[in-house]
């Protein structure tokens, strides 16, 4: 069978040694800044690319991923021990996670949240490796029509996902792609918008505006808050087992919220976000005992934490299969692609099937690493939260400033991210999110690119994108994204989840 | 006239001005025709459609009550200007006095952006940080960077 064979080759390369070890690695060092307060995975991502050159890229691109589904699985390890959710993905996790460690099933929480992650990123791989193949055949078909509609549909569904006002988030996708025009045009050789300084013309590199944005603007704004009081509710933790009965109610919980997971995570934007606030909606709606979510009900940590893995899996398939990265981290890992080389799409499937095959069933490997790991660290990671702050942020800073240095050995990028971690503080200042400002500039080049061409196959007739079925598909689904999302009552809906979630 | 929301008022302003500034820098370049569009013709789109967005977050800002006023809040200065000024230092210091001077410098100016900012803590930082980054990146990395004055 074709997919056997397929998942041969990944385990071949993904089981390789060097190769488990940036598995390791990665998983680890994402683990590690879920756990961290103010560290993030697209700041920890654009850190750590300036030192990935040196590797082969099948290698970085394990480790990339790995740092993302390993801060998830951090993320709700905080969640349960002191509701604080590490990534957002895991708010819904300290519901009913917390409630569990405060009646001292800290250990059963943990070992859920575990388990049903493990099983969710089980599925998901599969689901990966099932769907990517059929939908890069389709790819195929693809022309320029296609793909501008396709990241059309990909940067609405971005700001529709994204929290807090729908004009704003609009307002910072058009901003990135703006940013994105800060380079040389690649059809005329015209320099634009480089106001004769020469570094400009190669446009600004993705990575000194994502730590400009993430790492130093947090910062700033951070240290303008007063200081956070962490405090570590649960000092040792014992009684991992869950019982025959704890299965036996998370069990189907965890199945239902792979399957969620699974369909919402490739949904462009905040896929494994949605989806893990969709299953607990759904658990807490079929549950016998609904009184008992956020009283600790086992369902409402099991459900949640399959959900969100599942959809870090499947968002994954957008990425890999068409090149289009549907949130920010994605639209981080196209660009790592591109800086070691490799063109993002449905070709590599077929010209690079090792790193392909690999990547996919290293995600796996990465997840039982996890969990064979880090049950057994949960002391380390515990005695982690009680690093103060003041130690924390000169760290980041200094790992950062050498990254941005090491990008290119040159000093103007280094004063380009104080430019954006300026910025960055003034996004968090005025409320605008800068997660849909990476991933328009990531798309911006390729967006324009591809309009200008499909515009002149069509003799600049517009209406190209909607006599092309496959284009006019993705255009009518973006615009009923838009309805449906300024419709009062979903609106109202949204604005609830979004609440919540801060 | 009320402002609602200070927030929204000030982002729709800078968004706008912003937006304004990309399409008339656009215009410097061939806008081309919808049949062969040149390279001016993406961004102008896009600096109009931001300017418009800006636009109606300002009338959002106006039209729509928040809950006390959505203020932007107190300018943090101390932490914006240090952190700011320990990158600026960093870009300029690194190549003239090199890493072992220069690195040590940018995490104590760093530092010096937090409330509990100590002496003590800033310099053990400081030391603790240059060894391990000069471990992984100049010896383990193999990267590229000054280490002494030029």
């Amino acid at each position: 069978m074709d997919l056997l064979n397929n998942l041969y080759i990944g385990f071949q390369t993904s089981l390789s040694l060097i190769n488990l070890w940036y598995a390791f690695l990665g998983a680890m060092l994402g683990t590690l800044i879920g756990v961290l307060p103010g560290l993030g995975p697209i700041a920890t991502i654009a850190m750590l690319l300036p030192t990935m050159y040196s590797l082969e890229p099948t290698s970085a691109l394990i480790m990339l991923a790995g740092i993302y589904y390993g801060a998830q699985y951090g993320g709700s390890t905080t969640a349960i021990l002191i509701n604080v959710p590490g990534e957002a993905s895991s708010v819904v996790t300290a519901l009913d996670g917390y409630q569990m460690a405060r009646r001292g099933r800290a250990g059963v929480a943990l070992a859920t949240a575990a388990l049903s992650s493990f099983f969710a990123g089980t599925v998901g791989t599969l689901a990966v490796a099932a769907f990517a193949p059929p939908l890069t055949t389709l790819a195929f078909e693809f022309g320029a029509p296609e793909y501008c509609a396709l990241m059309f549909l990909g940067l609405i569904g971005a700001v529709v996902l994204a929290s807090g006002s729908l004009a704003k988030a609009l307002a910072m996708v058009v901003l990135g792609l703006l940013l994105g025009q800060i380079n040389t045009d690649v059809i005329t050789a015209v320099p634009r918008f480089s106001f004769d300084i020469p570094e400009l013309t190669d446009g600004i590199n993705f990575v000194v505006i994502a730590m400009g944005l993430f790492s130093f603007g947090e910062i700033i704004a951070n240290l303008g808050k007063p200081a956070e009081q962490r405090e570590v509710f649960v000092k040792r933790v014992t009684g991992l087992m869950p019982s025959r009965q704890d299965f036996k109610d998370s069990a189907p919980a965890a199945a239902r919220g792979t399957l969620i997971g699974c369909l919402l995570g490739v949904l462009p934007g905040a896929g494994p976000i949605l989806a893990s606030f969709t299953s607990y909606t759904v658990e807490k709606k079929l549950s016998k005992t609904p009184e008992s979510f956020g009283k600790g009900a086992i369902e409402g940590v099991a459900a949640p934490e399959a959900a969100n893995n599942a959809g870090a899996q499947t968002s994954f398939i957008p990425m890999l299969t068409l090149g289009i990265p549907t949130s920010a981290v994605m639209a981080l890992m196209v660009g790592a692609m591109t800086l070691m080389g490799i063109q993002p799409g449905p070709q590599v499937m077929t010209s690079n099937p090792t790193l392909f095959w690999g990547l996919i069933t290293s995600m796996w490997v990465g997840n039982l690493m996890l969990v064979v790991l880090n049950l057994p660290l949960i002391g380390i990671w515990v005695r982690l939260l009680t690093v103060p702050y003041r130690f924390l942020f000169p760290a980041i800073m200094a790992f950062c400033a050498i990254g941005v240095f090491s990008l290119s050995n040159n000093t103007f990028d280094v004063y380009c991210a104080a430019v954006f971690a300026v910025v960055g503080f003034l996004f968090h200042k005025l409320g605008l999110e800068p997660a849909p400002l990476i991933l328009g500039f990531i798309l911006g080049p390729m967006m324009e690119e591809n309009l200008r061409r499909a515009l002149l196959m069509a003799r600049g007739d517009w209406s190209i994108f909607v006599t092309r079925p496959i284009a006019a598909v993705m255009i009518g689904l973006s615009v009923i994204l838009m309805i449906v999302i300024t419709l009062p009552a979903i609106s109202k809906k949204r604005e609830q989840v979004f609440v919540e979630e801060e | 006239m009320k402002i609602k929301s200070q927030r929204d008022f000030v982002s729709g302003i800078a968004l706008m001005i912003v937006g304004a500034a990309f399409a008339a820098g656009a215009t410097h370049y061939d806008f081309g025709s919808s049949i062969r569009p040149g390279p001016g013709y993406f961004p102008f789109g896009l600096g109009i459609l931001l300017a418009i967005l800006g636009l109606f977050i300002l009338y959002s800002s106006l039209a729509h009550d928040r809950e006390n006023g959505d203020p932007i809040g107190p300018i943090p200065w101390r932490p914006l200007f240090c952190v700011v000024g320990a990158i600026v230092f960093f870009g300029f210091s690194l190549t003239r006095l090199g890493f072992l001077i220069s690195f040590p410098i940018m995490i104590v100016m760093t530092a010096a952006g937090s409330r509990e900012f100590a002496w003590r803590d800033a310099l053990l930082n400081a030391g603790v940080l240059t060894v391990v980054s000069y471990l992984l990146f100049i010896y383990g990395l193999q990267l590229n960077i000054p280490l002494w004055p030029a």
